[in-house]
């Protein structure tokens, strides 16, 4: 399946489901899906990289099978595991099930194999890779090079139709040179202050144009000011919703300090903001 | 097309972007399907497929304009009035004025850089040469002085918090100014002496490549945003190597109440909850004018690892050493407590590192701190000022904890020259060259930091 005609296409139909992108992300979009390469989409936390993949599932009609990661996920949790309790009880109900308990009635389908088997288009999300041990790189590189996984006791599977992959990361540590080869690359960071007052616009209806504006300047701010912890777009987000249920207007000295908690969550990081932006 | 293409791609690998054959070839599909007359996406389709870590895109942005420069749309004629050559200079900062208060992706403001680049750009760069130079720009529009300006036509009452973003934003308008001017220096520059030439000097290494000894202050700020990553990974190593050692005992009871419901047989087996463990580390850093830089940095790193281990003592030295953990206290700020331990710890007699009386009075006043659970982290050039090394003392310290390792911000060639004792110190504890973040990164990676 082609997933989208061209770049301004990806950004007309992300649009549409309420998820603005710059050229950055148009573009990356739109070669993944054309070029049939997997996209690893890098960046801090809540700039919009889970949401990018639900968008653009969104935004084609496709399913979304998502794998999130963790420490200590392994093959059994990530692509696929035998029903071990159903296959015992199988046998001690009847001595000569040895030749059935490895169909598929006992095979447990975990995220990577339903995306790989799946005959309707998909988009696979495998969500914070950088989370899981490196080992499960190594499983996702034989798995995204040929879209086909083999099951000793099934034979191989290969993808009927190859799903839109999106790998995110937090970047906690540096993923394999080999991961990063093989995909496409989107680093996401902090948006221009004209687009997240529209992304503030678009995910909080009912906000003006002006306190969006003014939001989206003091959090750029906020970002230059070397904290532990930069304000992200969703707490931008959040700060808009705040406002909007305390029903302000201006954004002027009290209301961030009575609201800035919503954005800045340590403590020195709180101290450091009221001095440099002179609040008291 | 495909000329360009090679010859970028080539520059790209000359300024140590590694770029592999598939990723070349990943490229050209690319540009077999997006609109080239786009340039915007052609440079998002290059990065997409190259450019796999961030710290390479400042210089492939530069680069990327000088292969691919912007075909200038003729620009409306009344426009071009105004840049006539004898304009005055009053006059053009008032236009610049006007574009640093608006939007900076406006033709007009690319189209203004190109015309005062023309003009002012061009100076003697020696006997009979001439070249173009970004500095002769800004000295004669010098868009700082304008930010008074600006601000009283921007706000009704100065002060507070409206002028705080209201700087903010001219500031970075004026930086963007500063970058395109430098582009548009090395486009006719190129122009003048052909692309490669410029390529070369215009980029500069990647700031995971940065020497630790030569780091200015603002990129220190980038350097902190790479640090924290690494420490937590170092602090994951540390605990992850002792999970995997053993995996918590068997917890048979409940084993065995569960494997009722299973006819006895017990399939799913419990573990007891393993007690977590804490990693215990120490860490002692040169704090002296040799490697201020360094010893920035490395106080960015304790900084770092203090919030990530529950248990680190950080103590830093010039020729006496006194412990620093107190301020770094999770939660606080780095530059406050960077500036508070330089004027309150007691780390310098004399302003001469001394090494082994550092060991000494270490061993001394602290040598019970190291047990046989503690990491012991040494961040120091090894420079001894010609002083006693005391490296009994140092073997003492090593043998009594469970790791020792020794980072040295000095290339290795430069070891054992002039008042270096590198080689000796490295045959008590394992010495590695730190120079750079990358390096600081395989050395996570690789050495067997957490091993039993
Ligand atoms: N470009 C965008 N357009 C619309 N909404 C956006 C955009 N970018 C981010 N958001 C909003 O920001 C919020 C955070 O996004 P998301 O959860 O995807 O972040 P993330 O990068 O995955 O963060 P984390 O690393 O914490 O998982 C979401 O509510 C999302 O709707
Ligand atoms: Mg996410």
């Amino acid at each position: 399946m082609s997933w989208f005609a061209g770049v301004p296409e990806v950004g007309e139909r992300l649009r549409g489901v309420d998820y603005l992108a710059d050229d950055g992300i148009a573009t990356s979009v739109f070669l993944a899906g054309a070029l049939g390469k997997p996209l690893l989409v890098e960046g801090p936390a809540g700039v919009g990289k889970t949401q990018l993949a639900k968008a653009v599932a969104g935004a084609s009609g496709a399913e979304l099978v998502r794998l999130q990661c963790y420490e200590g996920l392994d093959e059994a949790r990530a692509l696929y595991e035998w029903n071990y309790k159903k296959q015992l009880l199988r046998i001690q109900a009847d001595d000569d099930a040895w030749g059935d308990i490895f169909s598929e009635e006992f095979l447990l389908e975990r995220p990577l194999l339903k995306a790989i088997r799946s005959d309707a288009p998909t988009v696979l999300l495998i969500d914070e890779i950088d989370k899981a041990d490196v080992e499960v790189e190594g499983l996702l590189l034989e798995i995204l090079s040929d879209y086909q996984v083999t099951i000793p006791e099934l034979g191989t599977i290969a993808a009927v139709r190859k799903p839109y992959v999106v790998l995110t990361s937090n970047a906690t540590r540096e993923l394999s040179e080999a991961l990063k080869r093989r995909c496409l690359y989107l680093h996401l960071g902090y948006p221009t202050p004209e687009r997240e007052r529209d992304i503030v616009l678009t995910r909080v209806p009912g906000l003006s144009g002006n306190l969006a504006e003014q939001l989206a300047r003091t959090v750029a701010t906020l970002r230059s000011l070397e904290l532990k912890k930069s304000p992200s777009i969703a707490e931008t987000i959040d700060w808009g919703q705040t406002l909007l249920a305390l029903g302000r207007e201006e954004l002027d000295e009290d209301t961030i300090g009575e609201t800035l908690g919503v954005v800045l969550k340590h403590h020195s990081d709180h101290g450091r903001a009221v001095k440099e932006l002179g609040l008291s | 097309m495909l000329d360009r293409h090679v010859g970028f791609v080539g520059a790209l690998r000359e300024a140590g972007v590694p770029v592999s054959l598939a990723e070349g070839l990943d490229a050209a599909n690319a540009l077999m399907v997006i609109d080239l007359m786009d340039r915007e996406s052609l440079r998002e389709a290059y990065a997409a497929t190259l450019i796999k870590r961030p710290v390479h895109r400042p210089g492939f942005d530069v680069l990327f304009d000088l292969w691919f420069p912007p075909v200038m749309s003729g620009g409306s004629a009344p426009e071009r009035v105004e840049y006539e050559e004898n304009t005055p200079v009053e006059e053009l900062r008032g236009i610049l004025q006007r574009l640093l208060m608006g939007n900076p992706d406006d033709p007009a403001f690319r189209e203004f850089v190109r015309e005062m680049v023309g003009r002012f750009g061009r100076v003697a760069a020696g006997p009979g040469r001439q070249s173009w130079f970004s500095y002769s720009v800004l000295r004669a529009l010098s868009p700082e002085t304008l930010v008074a300006r600006m601000l009283n036509q921007m706000l009704s009452e100065r002060g507070g918090l409206p002028e705080k973003l209201a700087r903010q934003e001219i500031s970075s308008n004026i930086r963007k100014f500063e970058e395109a001017v430098a582009s548009e220096v090395r486009r006719r520059i190129a122009e003048d002496s052909g692309i490669e030439r410029i390529a070369r000097s215009a980029v500069k290494p990647a700031i995971d490549r940065l020497d630790f000894l030569r780091v200015t202050k603002a990129e220190l700020a980038q350097l902190r945003r790479e640090v924290y990553p690494l420490a937590r990974r170092l602090a994951s190593r540390l605990t992850i190597k002792n999970k995997h050692g053993h995996r918590g005992r068997l917890d048979f009871r409940r084993t065995v109440r569960a494997s009722l419901s299973t006819g006895g047989v017990p399939l799913t087996t419990h573990l007891r909850p393993k007690r977590p463990h804490k990693p215990e580390l120490i860490i002692l850093c040169d704090a002296s004018d040799s490697v201020s830089s360094f010893s920035q940095f490395t106080l960015l790193l304790t900084f770092a690892l203090r919030e990530q281990f529950t248990k680190v003592r950080a103590f830093a030295f010039v020729d006496t050493v006194d412990e620093i953990t107190k301020y770094f206290a999770p939660g606080a700020d780095v530059l406050d407590a960077i500036t508070r331990m330089t004027k309150e710890a007691d780390i310098t007699r004399f302003g001469r590192t001394n090494y082994g009386n550092v060991f000494t009075r270490f061993a001394d006043r602290y040598g019970d701190a190291i047990g046989p659970k503690t990491s012991l982290l040494i961040l120091g050039d090894a420079r001894s000022n010609y002083q006693p090394p005391a490296l009994d003392t140092l073997k003492h310290l090593v043998s009594q904890a469970r790791h020792a390792y020794w980072l040295n911000p000095e290339p290795r060639p430069q070891w054992d020259t002039g008042d270096s004792i590198a080689t000796s110190y490295s045959t008590i504890i394992p010495m590695h060259e730190c120079r750079n973040i990358t390096q600081l990164a395989a050395f996570i990676e690789n050495t067997d930091v957490g091993a039993r």
